[in-house]
């Protein structure tokens, strides 16, 4: 069957030869990320429309726990990692959090006030906290550790698309039927069920702590999705806090965190393109469709290159990219290039960073606590985007905004060369963490 | 499960999704298109046959004909005729000399434009950029002054939230930018709330008074700007886009009292005595009035139900007393020129 033969290359005999294929569950994974990012940005193209006409002045109301949410969202996000890892199955976890945000689409139908509206919005995110730390450790489950740059990269192309695709639906529903907000939200739920449709059907209930396991048959029974108890007592330990304390992990999240805190977010960049650059402020939200366009070219390629000459240096470069994007934004020259460029970079950095981390965090703990290490490293780096993003207000407010751009960049130099080097530690702690789960597996 | 039965069970559910999701937006085409059947048509005339006399241009929100268009009617007969424009916004106002238009354009993104042109929506005028949704429109009685409000996303610290922008420009001169530029004087002491919004501009006769909404902490206020000094300085608490009468003596504002979030009350305000009075209205009304005349403020009000996407213009008078009644039907965003 298509699943057990390719899933897991790295278990084949021949799995390690050079040439090494995406994983079938990445792709299945791809799919329903694709049609659920078509579900979701199909409704988010249109919230801001929709929540101030619905809401109407009340909408400066809207969004104002945004620090509350982004403490819950941070807690579901190690909540669902943890669950995974705990129960040995990341899917069920998954589907549940596909399935929240799958409900939401349709709670939109009869939510009319501030807090209905408001508490919907928070479900759907909440599901997305939920299910994107098991969804990435299925994706490193399932592929061998030496391509995983570049299933990370698949994954995140084909999630880019979806994402791409869903405001194009949403615009040309409101063409057929103007001002029929509810009509994209039934489009989009239809969306959602396809994908949570995928992922219920034919992502396997893979069982990575029971996989671990001497008995070749015990990887076919789990993917075949059936209880096979005698291979449970074999399983390697169940997961600890203490496992998830390693200092590899630990490096990499004060690494990644650091270079947070000097992050600025999307939206400040584009303010500041549209401060300079006419065309940017007429375009400005064509800005994030570029940036997108350049995420969704870039996540193969520099995944794959993440593979060849380490992950590690990729998402480091991609930082440096994000640099250059800031040179781009607030440097002595300004105009259309200067925006395009400075959106090639923001994509460059999204597609060098954001798969990449993810799988260097799967790969920086043991397999037992691989989903609450991926969750760590990822709310760490939103909580750490979350400050710098309050900080550069502040200094955008109070300082002006290429001041405040200058001070994150000066900044970003100063904590870069540390990041640097805390990650090049965490490699020296460890030579072989790329390999480790290879490793592990043919213990 | 077999691999064949799973692929059965998809293509079920692909066949019952994409079914049902089709089924619904055919139908709910064909409900458009059969409540078009139902809606009496407009009687048009020429907007030159409107010049003459004083007229009300509003949003023309009549689902049959030119829904969303510029529309116009004479103020002695406002449900009668009416002229209908080839210009689309989504806020109008006017003047004897010009149009103000915000709008938006679907696309790939939506992008929004404020546009002033001449009264027949021909030639442009001047371009502003509109940083976001579009949400107050005005102009100063003689035309020389623009004052837009527009939502905009992503410049508060959290980027799900909304904050304004409000922008006043002199069409031939100087472009005052941003109000959040503007010097904050509250209670005697200049302040920097970094969480301040200001929204729905009126312009005083003199051009260079005006009176706006100004927004910190979740307490909202009613100021007075001054465009010489590039000051706003607070008024009265609890007051949300002013309109002053053409007399100058009064303010009409929506207020929201101990009102659950999203709801309010239009009151007066007596300049000289700084007294409210609440109007007669009881709907909560989300938009910033007009005045028909020195007794008389006109707003936007929505239809509920199945009719939600078609507004009505309703008057009630500006002293407390008498009743609310429509005024123009399928009508939004009114501009009274005299």
């Amino acid at each position: 069957m298509y699943i057990s033969v390719r899933d897991r290359p790295a278990r084949d005999g021949d799995g390690r030869s050079a040439r090494q294929r995406v994983a079938g569950t990445v792709v299945l994974l791809g799919i329903v990320s694709l049609l659920t990012d078509i579900s979701s940005e199909s409704v988010n193209a249109i919230l801001p429309i929709y929540i101030t006409s619905v809401l109407g002045m009340s909408a400066l109301s809207y969004g104002f726990v945004d620090g509350i949410y982004q403490g819950v969202s941070a807690l579901v996000r190690i909540a669902g990692g943890w669950w995974a890892d705990r129960s040995d199955r990341p899917k069920p976890v998954a589907v549940l959090g596909y399935g929240l945000s799958m409900l939401s689409r349709i709670a939109l139908l009869p939510a009319h006030g501030l807090a209905s509206i408001t508490s919907v919005i928070t479900v759907d995110r909440l599901g997305k906290g939920l299910r994107t730390a098991p969804r990435d450790a299925l994706i490193s489950s399932a592929s061998a550790p030496e391509s995983l740059g570049r299933a990370f990269g698949t994954h995140r192309a084909m999630d880019t698309f979806g994402a791409l695709v869903g405001p194009l639906m949403a615009f040309w529903i409101l063409i057929l039927l103007p001002a029929n907000y509810h009509a994209i939200f039934v489009t989009s739920f239809g969306f959602a069920v396809l994908g949570v449709a995928v992922l219920l059907l034919f992502v396997p209930d893979l069982r990575p702590r029971r996989s671990l396991a001497p008995a070749e048959s015990a990887v076919t029974t789990s993917l075949a999705n059936t209880v096979d108890t005698s291979v449970v007592e074999s399983s390697p330990s169940r997961p600890t806090l203490r496992l998830l304390l390693d200092p590899k992990l630990g490096r990499l999240c004060m690494a990644a965190g650091i270079l947070g805190l000097v992050t600025i977010g999307d939206g400040f960049l584009y303010l500041q393109l549209s401060e300079r650059d006419s065309l940017a402020t007429k375009f400005f939200p064509l800005l994030y469709v570029g940036t997108n366009f350049a995420y969704l070219a870039l996540a193969i390629p520099l995944g794959h290159l993440s593979d060849k000459i380490g992950r590690k240096r990729v998402f480091l470069g991609g930082n440096v990219a994000l640099l250059a994007a800031y040179g781009a934004a607030g440097g002595p020259i300004d105009g259309a290039a200067m925006t395009v460029v400075c959106l090639l970079l923001l994509g460059t950095y999204y597609a060098a960073t954001d798969g990449v981390l993810a799988a260097i965090a799967g790969q920086s703990v043991p397999l037992e606590v691989r989903a609450s290490g991926i969750a760590t490293a990822q709310t760490v780096v939103a909580l750490a985007r979350f400050g710098s993003s309050l900080c550069f207000g502040l200094l955008w407010t109070t300082l002006g905004r290429t001041e405040a751009l200058t001070i994150t960049s000066v900044a970003f130099v100063v904590v870069f060369p540390v990041s640097f080097w805390l990650l090049r530690s965490a490699s020296a702690a460890q030579p072989a963490s790329i390999t480790s789960d290879k490793e592990e597996s043919g213990r | 499960m077999t691999t064949r039965v799973r692929l059965l069970i998809l293509t079920v559910v692909v066949l019952l999704t994409v079914g049902g999701t089709v089924g619904y937006l055919w139908k709910q085409h064909r409900d458009d298109e059969e409540a078009k059947k139902h809606v009496a048509p407009i009687t048009e005339i020429s907007m030159q046959a409107l010049e003459k006399a004083p007229r009300i241009v509003f949003r023309n929100m009549n689902p049959a004909t030119s829904y969303g268009a510029v529309g116009a009617v004479a103020v002695a007969d406002p449900a009668g005729p009416r002229a209908i424009l080839k210009t689309q916004c989504d806020r109008v106002y006017a003047t004897a000399q010009r149009l103000l238009c915000l709008s938006s354009d679907r696309g790939l993104t939506t992008t929004y434009d404020a546009e002033v042109l001449d009264i027949h929506g021909l030639s442009s005028q001047l371009q502003l950029p509109l940083a976001g949704i579009p949400s107050r429109a005005r102009l100063s009685r003689d035309g020389a002054m623009v004052a837009t409000t527009s939502f905009a996303q992503g410049d508060s610290y959290a980027a799900t939230s909304f904050s304004t922008r409000t922008v006043i420009t002199q069409i031939k001169g100087t472009n005052y930018g941003s109000l959040e530029d503007f010097r904050l004087i509250h209670q005697g002491n200049v302040i920097t709330p970094v969480d301040r919004n200001y929204w729905g501009v009126t312009f005083a006769s003199d051009n260079k008074t005006f009176y706006v909404t100004a927004e910190w902490a979740q307490h909202t206020w009613l100021a007075r700007g001054d465009l010489a000094t590039r000051t706003i300085t607070t008024l009265h608490e609890d007051a949300e886009c002013p309109s002053l009468s053409p007399d100058g003596k009064h303010i009409v504002f929506k207020q929201r009292g101990d009102l659950p979030t999203g709801k309010w009350r239009l009151v007066s305000y007596d300049i000289a005595s700084a007294k409210v009075t609440p109007l007669a209205e009881t709907h909560s009304v989300d938009d910033q009035v007009e005045w028909l005349d020195n007794n008389t403020v006109i707003y936007g009000l929505s239809r509920t139900g199945a009719g939600a996407a078609v507004s009505d213009v309703w008057q009630v008078p500006a002293n407390g007393t008498g009743e609310p009644k429509v005024l123009i039907p399928q009508a939004f965003s009114p501009a009274v020129v005299r």
